[in-house]
């Protein structure tokens, strides 16, 4: 377990050296995760021992979001008074981009013969 | 009293107070929504930072302080993304042959997000840095608040309107795809990652590992294609 999280670690920090050496558009963490895929492709057998510690930590995806939401909670008054049409404009624009997402995908991979799982 | 503010004094100078109530107030959220059968609407997520968000108010404790406790939970996201990685290596195939359906829900998605967003709030009267700040709200928070940075906008403001539209996508997702009998989970998963970035990834997991595997993918693809579409965009209006 300590050595599964030294290795997730250790790709953290090269994606976040190599964003930073490279200027890269992508957060270090996006980019460890694509280094990390790299040596699971290379590696079959780490991927099987290190499938615990991953699923244990993604189980519970939604905590790592609490301390920034309270954040949030702090600076909604930064939106002043256009609050109200801002939400709507969020969650008018959040709605329209998934059906839009959902519906080119399936839309495309019926194009190109594939069906439902 | 006396007694009480010496353990209050202490306790609010020590990580260890807030960062329990982080971690209680999301077993709060996730019980309720275990109890309430997994309804998207019983967000554990929000229902946390409700809960903390009165404890901080009554408690008169500033963001600063609670911080230095839920910053060993914020540093999780971190690792968390990396990790990323596993499930995606598992569903490889499964991603690799849906490569040109995903590249297709990336960019109308993606163009989608930013477009709606810019547009109505341009329609509602909405100027300036505000409206600029709304551009890459889809986005992971890190990416947006760079990218918001980069085109005049404010990184703080596009912080919030990033958690509130990850929460709302969360929230909306399961009604709304299950009211357009969007059933395969790869579509699913997948349109929700590139709106509702990583809060949306966690919604996803919650519900299928196909869906929460291509939310991730998702996720990680729209970081860049926000970060060429945006300016694309903006050069319109």
């Amino acid at each position: 377990m300590i050595g599964h999280f030294t290795v997730i670690l250790g790709f953290q920090l090269l994606g976040e050296i190599l964003v930073r050496s490279l200027g890269a558009p992508i957060p270090g963490p996006v980019l460890g995760m694509i280094l990390f895929l790299g040596l699971l492709v290379l590696r079959p057998s780490f991927a099987d021992s290190v499938k615990s510690t991953a699923q244990g930590l993604l189980t519970h995806l939604s905590l790592l979001f609490v301390p920034a939401g309270v954040g949030v909670v702090g600076h909604i008054n930064t939106l002043g008074s256009d609050v109200g049409v801002i939400l709507l404009t969020i969650i008018a624009s959040t709605i329209l981009a998934i059906v839009v997402g959902a519906y080119a995908f399936t839309w495309t991979a019926k194009l190109i013969g594939q069906t439902d799982e | 009293m006396n007694e009480f503010q010496d353990i209050w004094t202490y306790l609010s100078s020590e990580p260890l107070l807030w960062l329990t109530a982080t971690l209680a107030a999301y077993t709060i959220g996730d019980a309720l929504f275990k109890a309430s059968g997994k309804r998207a609407y019983v967000n554990p997520v929000l229902i946390a930072v409700i809960l903390l968000a009165i404890a901080l108010t009554v408690t008169g404790t500033s963001y600063e302080t609670y911080f230095d406790g839920a910053q060993f939970v914020h540093f999780m996201l971190g690792p968390a993304t990396v990790c990323l990685a596993v499930p995606f290596y598992l569903n490889l195939c499964l991603v690799g042959k849906s490569a040109l359906p995903m590249l297709a829900a990336l960019i109308l998605g993606s163009l989608t997000a930013i477009v709606s967003a810019v547009g109505l709030a341009y329609a509602f009267g909405i100027r300036g840095e505000v409206l600029l700040s709304l551009a890459p709200k889809s986005v992971t928070a890190p990416v947006a608040m760079g990218i918001s940075e980069s085109i005049g906008g404010s990184p703080t403001l596009t912080a919030v309107m990033v958690i509130l539209t990850g929460i709302t996508g969360a929230i909306v997702c399961t009604p709304l795809l299950d009211a357009l009998k969007i059933t395969d989970y790869r579509a699913r998963g997948f349109a929700v990652g590139i709106t509702s970035h990583g809060i949306g990834t966690a919604r996803a997991f919650q519900v299928n590992e196909t869906a929460g595997t291509f939310a991730g993918v998702g996720m990680g693809a729209n970081a860049l294609a926000t970060a060429i579409i945006v300016p694309l965009v903006l050069s319109f209006f």
